[in-house]
């Protein structure tokens, strides 16, 4: 029990003054990934059912492998500011700051991930 | 972490049933009761209301259930039309005004719950401290620092025009209790109606506090709690739109920085 006013409830810590930028951003990533999205998906719909070295082949091309580099990048960094959101409307305290770390380090590796399996296939 | 069940004092328990009046017309009504200091579980009680001696509106039925069946049952009420906002609660699953839902919108039974998500004061009242408290820290008034005119502030009817569908709020608090991200972040996130408040101000044009406002609005959960749900725009009691002032005010904060 504490013996706080609701007003000083309501006011918290004030206000953190951000915001806007992630809000803006995750518009950006939102935009480039519903151009991104389709794009990628015609590249994989086109390499579908394909040989291996057919497949190797197509991914090893400019255009289908920078499509999916960008769809790796902003898309990872799209999910990881997504989900901390998520993460921050259920989560408390410790377990809200563990989560976040989680998936931010998760969303990179996916990323770096891909990104390393693009290379070694397109050069 | 988010509770997904109720502790077990809140688990609502059925209650008493009131003995069903002669008549053809007569209607169910199953009314959340709770009462702080019996120490008891909340309850659901029912109802049986004579409909052809009740009025078309579902706070007429409650006013004749407190007159003439049972006189505990509380609840908040005074104008009966719509404009002081004290009778919100939640009717058939949706948050509303007790005095301007009809019963004939209602197919069925008729359930009334407090708005949900708020800890109850007694039966269909909520404490709306927080919210209230929320409200006035959105600074509700008109802040100006050029000397005031001798006459008043003027403003022209296009930016007058700019406050319909914003000062119409009667701060009943439907919206901010049917949206989920209040349910779970409401010690941080304004709600609706307070955003919806702090809109009418901003747009303001005799507002000289614009950018103060802005400022203190900029967090990611006071403001950036609102994921664009709706709700709060699809119960309102009033037809206004919170959801679009939100997006409006976000509009201007990303105008500040881009």
């Amino acid at each position: 029990m504490r013996y706080l006013t609701a007003r000083k409830r309501a006011e918290f810590r004030g206000s953190a003054h951000h915001g806007t930028e992630h809000h803006w951003s995750m518009t950006v990533s939102a935009v480039g990934l519903a151009l991104l999205v389709p794009a990628w998906l015609y590249v994989f719909g086109s390499a579908l059912g394909g040989t291996r070295e057919e497949v190797l082949a197509t991914f090893a091309r400019p255009f289908p492998a920078i499509v999916t580099a960008l769809l790796l990048v902003v898309g990872m960094r799209h999910f990881a500011m997504g989900a901390t959101t998520m993460i921050e409307d259920y989560a408390r305290g410790t377990t809200r700051k563990m989560l976040i770390i989680g998936v931010v380090a998760l969303s990179w590796a996916i990323a770096a991930t891909g990104l390393y399996a693009l290379v070694r296939i397109a050069l | 972490m988010v509770q997904l069940t109720l502790p077990k004092n809140s688990k609502i328990r059925t209650g008493k049933t009131w003995p069903k009046p002669e008549g053809k017309n007569v209607r169910k009504f199953q009314i959340y009761r709770w009462n702080p200091d019996d120490g008891e579980n909340p309850r659901v009680d029912t109802y049986f209301v004579d409909m052809d001696t009740c009025g078309p509106m579902v706070l007429d039925a409650l006013i004749k259930i407190k007159n003439e069946i049972d006189p505990t049952l509380t609840f908040r009420r005074s104008c009966r039309e719509g404009i002081c906002g004290s009778c919100a609660m939640n009717i058939d699953g949706i948050n509303t005004l007790a005095c301007i839902y009809g019963l004939d919108e209602i197919k069925g039974d008729v359930r009334i719950y407090p708005l949900p998500h708020m800890e109850v004061i007694k039966d269909l009242i909520p404490d709306l401290t927080h919210f209230y408290a929320q409200h006035a820290s959105i600074m509700p008034w008109l802040e100006t620092k050029t000397n005031r005119p001798a006459k008043e502030w003027r403003q022209s009817i296009e930016d007058r025009k700019k406050l319909d569908g914003l000062y119409e709020c009667v701060m009943c608090a439907s919206c901010s209790t049917s949206c989920p991200s209040y349910w779970w972040n409401s010690d941080r996130y304004l709600g609706p109606a307070a955003l919806l408040h702090a809109y009418r101000w901003i747009i303001d044009s005799r507002d000289e506090a614009t950018g103060e406002r802005l400022d203190q609005l900029e967090d990611p959960f006071k403001l950036y709690r609102c994921h664009t749900i709706m709700n709060c725009a699809k119960t309102c009691p009033k037809g206004l739109n919170p959801a679009k002032a939100i997006a409006e005010i976000k509009k201007m904060m990303v105008e500040r920085v881009v």
